[in-house]
């Protein structure tokens, strides 16, 4: 089989798979600890000891960036998991249930969507306490309701075929239903929009973290680093733009593989193989 | 304008673009060099199965091709010019002018938003052939000429406010409207009902000899152009098979292929007597769909026997498919009650027993939408198997051989994906996975009316030949009296609801016949020349008498 992968889709390939593998190996890559203070003065500039120079209060900027980049990535990948089994397993039962189990679903997550989510985070934020679990459950949580929209529009499409009436005829369990007949049909749509839920979750907790109510110091995610650097920026010391940088690589060589598996699931030209 | 035809077709070679899925795309040629000609106000069809190339040859005389189709080849002659060899300004000249077009599906061709008159007449005035008040006068007497009711006021409906049948004349008339000197029709009668057919056909017939436009009629239906045609080419595969008069293709074929397709539908099926307890009794069945207020089966009594056949006819929305779904289950009936196997069935799909399930299956329409395309041949057989009977391992594979191997499909077919199957082959895999649960009747709901006639024949033959080995009962669903003849013990016919004639095979096919059945069977395309005059004058002598 040979598939020929655009310019932008192989930049995208390389630069995701990059961030991941830093991420990962973090501990191996970083040249110092993560709250080690390396240096008695602070906002240094790039050296050959520090390459991307010292933070406010002395700590490696790269080492923080590395550490910072892998729970970034770390957090965004369990929350975009945790939103899909939820998202895609209630949104496939409302489909496939129909009546009122699909009616107070929808009308709950109707009901979740219409309260701007990072506000709603936030509200919720302030009453519980912040730990990396939590925050985990909460973007997860809102975010499964637009994978619940998605996952319920392509399931009630493939709901109607004459396969899934067969199996019910059959006297098929929804379980199976759901998981045999209408999931391996409702993955290549799925699997595009996860990239795009993936790339959403790093704004949202960089976001989060900006705000205060992300990860909470001496921990540090690429959200909170630009907080912590963003006094600098007064007096013209550019530290929070690597961050910033990175974050911004990141959401843009996500989005291009995920357009790129978009394209090809959607394409009508036999992509669906 | 005598020694030139109005169109001469040469060497015509058409070649599309394919996207095999995870291969780059591929050029292949799908029509290989088709020659033909055809006379002012002649009628050639052109017949063939699905992927033969008859539709993509019409549009060729138009110069155009659909979808990433591409003339590569030949010369089309329209009226002394080669149209593949004009400018798209000269095309444009001929199309709706000189040529014109009338499609399967008129619902789909006609424009909902604007009124039936402005699309009739729309061609004729943009080629500046009439004006638009001669255009309108035209049009109404072309509406006259093609029977539709009232044609004086008919213009000024939107299409969705005519009826199917009605709409396809329209379109005829559209076709005729610019006074075009050939006109392509392309199965413009496939997606209707028998008794509307006949009209559409005969309409359509008087049409063309009073104008004496030339005519290219496509279907895949040898016994309808039989009817309209002076000649007749077969085609098969992009090639031509046979051309002739239309007499010598129907009464003496001389390709194998053009026997085939002129004797099909000749399968003959000597009727079973019923026994003493039959196997299903729908009792009294009243069924609505939920929302509505509208009885779709009113009081409906039928019963099939073990080992039988019952054919349930009638035309679309007749509730034929919604029996069908107050049986498995699907659609709990209001009143009445299904009796199988001596059991009474309880109305609802979930509250029934995992025998009851097994041993009713179904068979659909559509196989291409019955199977799972992400499951394979082995996976959509075994399941039954695994589920009904807990099979495993070899045992299931040897199984799902056999099946396999009853279905006449044979070795190295498990791994296969439904997409890989042809249309014949597909429909054999759902028989395949009806039989695994080896029940005692099978619904089918009209499984060969997507498939080409001869395809068709084959899974009718292979139906009744695993009715002898498993001794299964078919409640079949068709529209397709010929299908009924060939495979039925006995027979409802439907109308609007009601069960209107029931009976064995030789009772409801003999007469006397109620008007509704004597119009049903009627209007079945017979194989032989005149037959759509014999019946119209028969039916005008009836109404004359009465």
């Amino acid at each position: 089989m040979s598939i020929r992968i655009p310019l932008a889709a192989l930049l995208g390939l390389f630069f995701t798979g990059l961030f991941f593998l830093v991420a990962v190996f973090a501990p191996l890559l970083a040249p110092y600890g993560y709250d080690e203070v390396v240096s008695s003065g602070f906002w240094d500039p790039s050296s050959s000891e520090y390459w991307l120079g010292t933070d406010g209060i002395g700590r490696d900027l790269l080492s923080r960036i590395i550490y910072g980049l892998r729970t970034t990535i770390w957090i965004a990948t369990l929350a975009t998991l945790l939103s899909f089994t939820t998202g895609s397993v209630l949104g496939f039962l409302a489909a496939v249930m129909g009546g009122w189990v699909d009616q107070a679903l929808s009308r709950f997550v109707d009901l979740i969507m219409s309260i701007p989510s990072l506000i709603f985070a936030l509200v919720i934020l302030s009453i519980t306490p912040i730990t990396i679990t939590v925050l985990i459950l909460v973007m997860g949580f809102l975010d499964s309701t637009r994978v619940y929209r998605l996952a319920r529009a392509v399931a009630v499409d493939i709901t109607v075929m004459d396969y899934v009436e067969a199996a019910k005829l059959r006297g098929e369990k929804y379980i199976w239903i759901i998981f045999r007949e209408i999931l391996p049909n409702a993955l290549s749509p799925l699997v595009a929009e996860m990239g795009l839920r993936f790339i959403f979750m790093v704004l949202f907790i960089s976001t989060l973290s900006f705000l205060g109510l992300g990860i909470q110091p001496p921990q540090a995610d690429l959200g909170g680093i630009v907080r912590e650097n963003a006094e600098g920026l007064t007096y013209g010391i550019g530290a929070a733009l690597y961050p910033a940088i990175t974050i911004a690589l990141l959401a843009i060589s996500v989005n291009l593989v995920a357009d790129w598996v978009l394209a090809r699931t959607t394409s009508l030209k036999g992509g669906r193989g | 304008m005598t020694d030139t035809p109005l169109l001469k077709v040469r060497n015509l070679k058409i070649g599309a673009t394919v996207y095999p899925p995870g291969e780059r795309p591929q050029e292949i040629e799908i029509v290989h060099g088709v020659d033909f000609e055809l006379e002012g106000g002649k009628v050639l069809g052109l017949i063939g199965e699905s992927g033969a190339g008859k539709s993509t040859i019409g549009l060729a005389t138009m110069a155009y091709g659909r979808g990433g189709v591409e003339l590569t080849g030949g010369e089309v002659w329209v009226n002394g010019r080669d149209i593949l060899q004009s400018g798209l300004r000269d095309v444009r000249r001929l199309r709706g002018a000189e040529v014109t077009y009338v499609s399967q599906s008129a619902a789909a061709s006609f424009n909902p938003a604007k009124k039936i008159m402005e699309q009739v007449t729309e061609a004729a005035i943009l080629q500046k052939k009439f004006s638009k008040k001669e255009a309108e006068a035209r049009a109404v007497e072309l509406f006259r000429k093609l029977g539709l009711p009232d044609p004086e006021n008919i213009g000024n409906r939107y299409p969705h406010q005519v009826s199917g049948g009605q709409l396809q004349r329209c379109m005829t008339a559209l076709a005729l409207c610019p006074q075009p000197d050939l006109v392509v029709f392309d199965e413009p009668t496939t997606a209707l009902d028998v008794t509307t057919q006949i009209d559409v056909l005969a309409a359509i017939k008087e049409a063309i000899r009073d104008t004496g436009v030339a005519a290219l009629y496509i279907t895949h239906d040898l016994a309808v152009v039989a009817q309209v045609s002076d000649q007749i080419m077969v085609l098969k595969m992009g090639e031509m098979v046979e051309y002739g008069s239309t007499d010598q293709i129907i009464n003496n074929p001389q390709e194998e292929y053009t026997q085939a397709l002129v004797s099909v539908r000749s399968i003959r099926h000597e009727e079973k007597v019923p026994t003493e307890n039959p196997l299903l009794r729908v009792e009294q069945i009243t069924a609505r769909y939920r929302g509505t207020n509208f009885d779709v089966l009113k009081n409906v009594n039928v019963e099939l026997h073990p080992g039988q056949t019952l054919a349930v006819v009638g035309e679309s929305g007749s509730g034929k498919s919604t029996l069908a779904r107050v049986i498995t289950g699907l659609l709990p009936p209001r009143d009445g009650q299904i009796v199988f196997d001596g059991r009474t069935l309880t109305p609802e799909l979930a509250t029934r027993s995992l025998e009851d399930l097994r041993e009713l299956q179904m068979i659909y329409q559509m196989a291409d939408t019955a199977m799972n395309p992400r499951q394979t041949v082995g996976t959509i057989i075994g399941r039954p198997l695994e589920f009904y009977f807990g099979l495993k391992g070899r045992k299931k594979q040897e199984r799902i051989q056999e099946l396999l191997d009853e279905i006449e499909l044979g070795e190295g077919f498990q791994d296969r994906y439904p997409a890989e199957l042809s249309g014949g082959q597909k429909q054999r895999v759902c028989i395949a996975r009806a039989l695994a649960a080896k029940p005692k009747l099978i619904i089918c709901d009209e499984v060969t009316s997507a498939l080409d006639p001869l395809v068709a024949d084959g899974i009718l033959k292979l139906l009744l030949k695993l009715q002898k080995i498993e001794d299964v009962s078919y409640l079949f669903i068709t529209h397709d009296l010929a299908t009924v003849k060939a495979i039925a013990d006995s027979i409802a016919v439907m109308y609007q609801g009601e069960v209107v004639r029931y009976g064995s095979k030789s009772e409801v096919l003999a007469p006397p016949f109620d008007d509704y059945t004597d119009l049903l069977l009627s209007s079945v395309p017979e194989m032989k020349l005149g037959w759509l005059e014999e019946v119209l004058a028969h039916r005008k002598m009836e109404s004359a008498g009465h």
